[in-house]
């Protein structure tokens, strides 16, 4: 394959993403810090994405401990470590085959890791059952999605499979639903509603994609990525009634599930809300919901793993679900094992109950602090403004750009977002996610701002954040080497198209 | 999917005996993964004194750990975001560990250069190989994708192939000359695929599986003479690198020999090899480590590789480690070397010696032989008696499958059936790992004689 007309041409459709070419850019300049070149700040601060552990979260010392041991067992004599590590690492290494978590799995995950999960979900889903046989463990829960999409894409042109897909929605899922083979069709989430869906618009989406493609599917996130919004049990019905009435899967992002911090709000699951409806619902409307351990409480992005829950599928579709999670061969068994402490943690009266809870506590506290802080701070900001958010961990505000910025972008050839954001790492050293990733190109400019970061560097973040905002938005400020200039806006810097580049790491 | 069939009864025998039903014997032994930890193989301790304190760094505290395990530990969390192993890496995995990856093959292939930019790391060498197959498989020509493979082949990658729509087009290996590859049979295959499909690659296995064979160095030349001849891309599995044994075989790698065979080919024929952390004496199959190694790939082509990469984020933290680990272990005069030492050498005893008992016990048994074996798994031949191939038609079942199943319920052993992997027509085999503990390969042994004796007997 030496010439380029031969690369699939699936996989020279996926788009590309300007979150790459920024993340290179930071890559670049924390090089050029670490071989002496001198820039205004010590080191890029990254808030882009939701990575906890690296923005500086602590991970759960109950995790960290049971999964020390289970890698060595030696550390069952250990008596330093709490009684209920022990015991519950003993209780995991028994189900390993070899007693050993370098052992394959199950493809579909270890049995005793899905019947924990069942009944996590049965306990907070108040009663409503859940089994072990409808839950499928993966490589983090953008895997199982996959899965799932795959089985339902087919078809070409107008026959070709759709997928409804929230605008904003996380920049991870349009390039999946590329290589996927299916179409977006993109409904818009009404900002001035702190981020709601609405039905009508789901409608208006539906209709115009109808003769374009086939829609088959309904993707959501709840909490929303990256809007932070929470959808209360009126608004799930409403849309588990369109996707009945359309006939469509739902699929549901829950990953965020575990950070509520909103007042008076409460997270409630879509398999909930379908099982208070009446059987006509309850009985027939297909509905997958996924979860993982990418979670904010528990931050363990690196250790790659999630599950999803089939409601009411067909079990032919989900013999073939099982084959396809077959070529994948296994999820890392202390992923797997990692999603069992998470659903099913210390209880009151374990040695490590209290540490936990503060720890999780901790994490809820911060977020619910950095929300409010952000929030303010931004709305204070001439040109900015910031919908409340509710749950999850990002916030998703909203730049008001003059005109002349504008058509500098234009110029340059990139989204004016991705331009701010590239111009804030170059001169303050701080790493945002750009909005037009999330929205495609609807004019509307937004920055993805990750909240799950210890308070003081949030505090940094803001500082910088808003010297570089003020300096940005008007004319002739003095630049922080102390000479006066127009605004450069980037004409030395290199820019990248939202056409995505790749760069090697 | 025949496994599942195999895989379920499995894990039913498994929940029984715990809910104490009568079996024949109390335990099951599962040899039909390649997964030595399943078999009873330990892990290596340096391994996992590693991880451990990079998990829960509070172990770093104490004098407990060997000093080399502290240092090591330390310079891994280093490398990761935030100091944890759960923060997400570069797509590529981390850039020192990349490094590392690329030292080691240097080193292996006697010097030949390998360069970071062009290593990926991924869960598994699996994962890997499907990223390279989507870049090769056009899923929307008309004409479908080919992609010549081995019979027998090791079934995962079958799947993986079709499961991205192309077509696996067949060359035998010739088992009465030790599962030989010959290249006359390649030209065949090729020829076979005229009007059918349009072959864009063709993979390779070395060391074998199902069968344990390791090619010479004359084979990997005339494989390398032919890909570039048919301008095929070349995917190279050589993840049982670390199991040969045995006199007159050494591994060598497509990468050396085509390094060696010098320019035009070594600058022209396009590579993609693999290698794992789940197999060798490591055996970590569940911490889901391996790496993939482009060579003289298009930078263009590279970049949607990358792409498909940076889809799933990158790969799992302590399976990067497990790798790093692998590619340096402890060295002479290091405070852990002797027990790494001991275990590894313990590991090879144990496959040397159960190489030689399996050729003994099952080459003496009517109805029964297999070829010499050089790698980690053993893929002998059954002569089946008429009446069990036709009880087997009877049940809808293949004939070696059907030979397993009763050998599971008998016998409770586990091992697979040849059909899992294609084979010559009327032939029939079944495949069981050889990285086990000596004793017990000895059971399985023991076990699979007297079932294998009364067998022949019932269908005689």
């Amino acid at each position: 394959m030496s010439s380029l007309q031969l690369v699939n041409p699936r996989v020279r459709g996926i788009r590309g993403s300007p979150h790459s070419g920024l993340q290179s850019l930071a890559a670049r300049i924390t090089q050029e810090i670490t071989q002496g070149a001198q820039k205004p700040f010590k080191g890029v601060i990254d808030v882009s994405s939701g990575d906890p552990h690296k923005a500086g979260v602590k991970p759960i010392s109950f995790v960290r401990q049971v999964l020390a041991v289970c890698l060595h067992p030696q550390l069952l004599k250990n008596k330093t470590l709490p009684l209920d590590v022990r015991m519950r690492a003993q209780r995991l290494l028994e189900v390993c085959d070899g007693g050993s978590v370098g052992s394959y799995t199950a493809s579909s995950g270890m049995p005793h890791v899905k019947q924990s999960i069942a009944e996590f979900i049965t306990r907070r889903d108040a009663g409503v059952p859940s089994h072990a046989e409808d839950i499928f463990i993966s490589a983090g829960s953008q895997r199982a999605l996959m899965v799932v999409v795959k089985l339902l894409a087919s078809g070409e042109g107008e026959t070709r499979t759709g997928v409804l897909t929230p605008r904003p929605c996380p920049h991870t899922l349009p390039p999946l639903l590329d290589e996927a083979g299916v179409t977006l069709v993109p409904y818009q989430l009404m900002e001035d509603r702190g981020w709601a869906v609405d039905l009508d618009e789901l409608h208006r989406a539906l209709k115009t994609a109808r003769g374009r493609c086939e829609p088959r599917a309904i993707y959501i996130s709840n909490p929303g990525n990256p809007t932070g919004h929470v959808q209360d049990g009126k608004s799930i019905e409403e849309v588990i009634r369109f996707a009945a009435a359309e006939r469509l899967l739902l699929l549901v992002d829950e990953v965020y599930q575990d950070s509520v911090y909103g007042q008076e709000k409460e997270f409630i699951s879509y398999k909930r809300v379908l099982f208070e409806m009446d059987k006509e619902y309850s009985e027939t409307v297909q509905l997958v919901s996924f979860h993982s351990i990418s979670s904010a409480c528990m931050g363990e992005c690196g250790l790659r793993a999630g599950y999803m829950e089939q409601v009411n599928m067909d079990p032919e579709v989900t013999h073939f679900v099982d084959t396809m999670l077959c070529t994948d061969i296994s999820t890392p068994v202390t992923g797997q094992l990692a999603l069992d402490l998470m659903v099913n943690p210390p209880k009151p009266g374990d040695p490590s109950y209290d540490t936990y809870t503060q720890e999780s506590l901790l994490t809820l506290a911060t977020l619910s602090q950095n929300a409010q802080r952000v929030q303010e701070f931004l709305n204070d900001l001439p040109g900015m403004s910031c919908q409340p958010a509710m749950g999850g961990i990002y916030l998703y505000p909203c730049l008001h750009l003059p005109s002349e910025i504008i058509e500098k972008a234009k110029k340059l050839e990139v989204e004016a977002d991705v331009l701010y954001c590239q111009m804030l790492l170059e001169e303050e050293g701080v790493f945002l996610g750009a909005g037009c990733q999330y929205d495609g190109t609807t004019g509307n400019h937004h920055l993805r701002l990750s909240i799950l970061v210890p308070p003081d560097t949030l505090e940094e973040v803001l500082d910088h954040l808003g010297s570089f905002h003020l300096r940005f938005v008007r004319d002739k400020l003095p630049r922080p080497d102390g000479g006066v200039k127009d605004r450069d806006m980037g004409e030395n810097l290199r820019p990248f198209s939202t056409a995505g580049t790749f760069p090697m790491n | 999917m025949k496994q599942l069939v195999l895989a379920r009864r499995a894990s039913q025998i498994k929940v029984e005996l715990t809910q104490r039903v009568r079996k024949p014997y109390k335990e099951v032994i599962d040899v039909s993964w390649g997964d030595p930890h399943k078999a009873g193989v330990k892990p290596l301790s340096f391994v996992r004194q590693v991880i451990a304190a990079c998990l829960y760094p509070q172990l770093l505290n104490s004098d407990r750990l060997p000093v080399d395990v502290r240092q090591r530990a330390q310079s891994l969390l280093k490398g990761c975001d935030g100091g944890s192993v759960g923060s997400y890496t570069a797509t590529r995995g981390i850039s020192e560990i990349v490094h590392r990856v690329s030292e080691f093959i240097t080193r292996r292939d006697g010097g030949a250069p390998s360069y970071p930019e062009n290593i990926f790391i991924s869960p598994g060498s699996q994962w890997a190989l499907r990223n390279i197959l989507n870049v090769l498989v056009n899923s929307e020509a008309s004409h479908r994708t080919g992609v010549l493979t081995p019979m027998p082949c090791y079934s995962v990658s079958l799947m993986s192939i079709r499961g991205l729509g192309a077509v696996t087009v067949p060359y035998n290996l010739r088992e009465e000359q030790g599962w030989e590859l010959q290249v006359e049979e390649l030209h065949r295959a090729l020829e076979s695929a005229k009007g059918v499909c349009d072959p864009v690659a063709l993979y390779v296995i070395n060391p074998g599986n199902p069968a344990g064979y390791v090619q010479s160095r004359k084979s990997i030349q005339e494989v390398i003479q032919f890909v570039s001849e048919k301008r095929l891309f070349l995917l190279a599995d050589e993840v049982y690198q670390d199991c040969v044994h045995g006199e007159n075989s050494e591994f060598v790698s497509y990468k050396r020999v085509l390094a060696e065979m010098g320019p035009p080919l070594s600058d022209t024929v396009e590579l993609a090899s693999f290698h794992s952390a789940s197999k060798g004496f490591l055996g970590e199959c569940g911490l889901r480590g391996g790496y993939v190694e482009l060579v003289n790939l298009d930078p263009a082509v590279k970049k949607y590789i990358y792409k498909l990469f940076s889809t799933d984020a990158c790969a799992p933290v302590l399976g990067q480690f497990a790798l790093d680990l692998m590619m340096k272990p402890p060295q002479p005069g290091d405070p852990s070397y002797p027990l790494y030492s001991v275990e590894t050498q313990h590991i090879r005893t144990a496959l040397v010696h159960n190489v030689k008992r399996v050729l003994e016990v099952v080459n003496n048994l009517p109805g029964f032989c297999c070829q010499p074996v050089k790698g980690a798994f053993v893929f002998p031949r059954l002569h089946l008696p008429p009446k069990a191939i036709q009880k087997a038609k009877e049940m809808g079942m293949q004939p070696d499958a059907f030979y397993c199943i009763r050998l599971l319920e008998e016998a409770s052993v586990i091992v697979s059936p040849g059909c899992d992997y294609g084979q010559k027509e009327g032939t029939h085999h079944i495949r069981f790992h050889i990285m086990t503990p000596e004793d017990t390969m000895e059971e399985v042994l023991r076990r699979l004689s007297s079932f294998h004796t009364q067998f022949m007997k019932d269908f005689s």
